[in-house]
């Protein structure tokens, strides 16, 4: 059919747009594009997903992909906010986490959903460092530099880097 | 004159009840994010800094999507900016606890920990609503949220569990956010009953679990629980305390001045 032929070329198209915060990694190996299809009246519609509630880069991304369709030909095309289902680091692929730790950044750990939250520290498994692979390293805060990253120290090399969190 | 908080004539432009619930919920966010914001470039430490920053982030991105949904809720053609750069005092919803001001850090933990908590309980119920825009805020709300009160969790320990000069300032801390603690779960009868249909989460069904948590971290950080000497409330029906005329007049006043502006 020629709307699926449209739709899965749009989407090979806008699946490799780069996070404008972590340009190694794409829309589609972070989980943040959810879909693309071609409805009744030959609109085209991009669904994305915010990582984290206040994700600021959702602008920046929705601008990115109208300007790559817009390149292409695709003139009429619209980028929509989907909230559900709710984005998780899980969807985040293998070669997405492969990306993240060449650039220096620790990939998250899987979902742990058989630990309801509870009261006071919640225990993390060690995160391995991405510049020399030490297990040995600590946290330094919880918060980083965007709102998905914790910052660590490796113990072992000294260099500091982040970690994307598991959510 | 002013009236008694439940006087309504006095307060906030009744709305629709969905619509005033949204923008509770979304104010509460709305004026802790401004709140947080406040700490940008003061932290007692740069980490901390990064970390109270991150938070209002969070708490901003659950608003815009709150006052968005409560716009279009109430379908006059308000959008996130005018309710939150258009709105005069007295409609605003949120409750009082959030528009506190920050006080030292002691004070900030003290307001995270029991605000952050409310959220957590909150948003935990509100994922399962009958409302599909409302359980889609929530269930990503709630991970943040997680977060946030782990946050908070830490200092409280760290802080009561400390020095004596730590311990003191962190009693001190909950001594004065406690007043404003019983609002969060204080009876909303138009929320009652969106409750019963599945799409609101009922207040008073959440002090309980709440406790549970909360009490459980101020004996850990071998703090007292305050027996406050009054009860804080009226800001779901637009009564609000001094400190929020300064916090509106700090976030509304450039958009004020330029309206329409973009950049």
């Amino acid at each position: 059919m020629v709307t699926a032929t449209l739709a899965t070329d749009a989407r090979a198209l806008v699946a490799t747009v780069p996070d404008p915060e972590l340009p190694v990694v794409t829309i589609e190996d972070l989980g943040v594009l959810r879909d693309v299809r071609v409805e009744d009246d030959g609109h085209l519609v991009v669904e994305i997903t915010p990582t984290y509630s206040g994700c600021p880069a959702m602008e920046a991304i929705r601008a990115d992909v109208l300007a790559r369709l817009r390149a292409h030909g695709f003139d009429d095309a619209e980028v929509r906010l989907v909230l559900s289902p709710a984005w998780t680091t899980d969807w985040i692929t293998d070669a997405g986490r492969a990306a993240l730790r060449e650039f220096g950044i620790a990939p998250p750990h899987p979902v742990d959903h058989a630990t309801p939250a509870r009261h006071a520290v919640v225990l993390t498994l060690s995160v391995r460092c991405p510049h020399c692979e030490s297990p040995d390293t600590r946290e330094v805060s919880r918060f980083g530099s965007t709102a998905c990253k914790s910052l660590w120290t490796c113990r072992s090399c000294l260099e500091p880097f982040d970690h994307v969190k598991a959510l | 004159m002013i009236g008694t908080w439940d006087d309504r004539s006095t307060a906030a432009t009744p709305l629709a009840p969905l619509v005033e619930y949204t923008l509770g919920l979304g104010d509460d966010a709305l004026v802790l994010a401004q709140r947080l914001g406040e700490w940008i470039a003061s932290g007692p430490q740069i980490e901390e800094d990064m970390a109270l920053a991150n938070i209002g982030l969070d708490l901003l991105g659950q608003a815009r999507a709150l006052l968005s949904y409560a716009g279009e809720l109430e379908g006059a053609g308000r959008d996130e900016d005018a309710l939150a750069y258009l709105r005069d005092e007295r409609d605003f919803r949120n409750l009082q606890i959030v528009e506190r001001p920050n006080g030292d850090f002691a004070v900030t933990v003290a307001r995270q920990l029991a605000f952050a908590a409310y959220q957590y309980e909150l948003y935990e119920r509100l994922k399962t609503s009958a409302d599909a825009t409302l359980a889609a805020i929530a269930a990503k709300a709630v991970k943040e949220v997680t977060y946030h009160r782990d946050h908070a969790t830490q200092w409280m320990l760290r802080l009561g569990d400390g020095t004596d000069e730590s311990h003191r300032r962190m009693q001190a801390g909950l001594e004065s956010i406690w007043p404003y603690v019983g609002e969060m779960f204080d009876a909303e009868p138009a929320v009652a009953e969106l409750a019963t249909s599945g799409v609101a989460v009922d207040p008073t069904s959440l002090g309980e679990p709440w406790a549970a948590y909360v009490d459980g971290v101020v004996a850990e950080a071998t703090l007292e629980l305050p027996e406050p000497t009054f009860h804080g409330r009226g800001g779901r029906h637009g009564l609000h305390t001094e400190a929020m005329g300064f916090l509106l007049a700090e976030m509304q006043h450039l958009h004020r001045a330029h309206p329409g502006a973009t950049w």
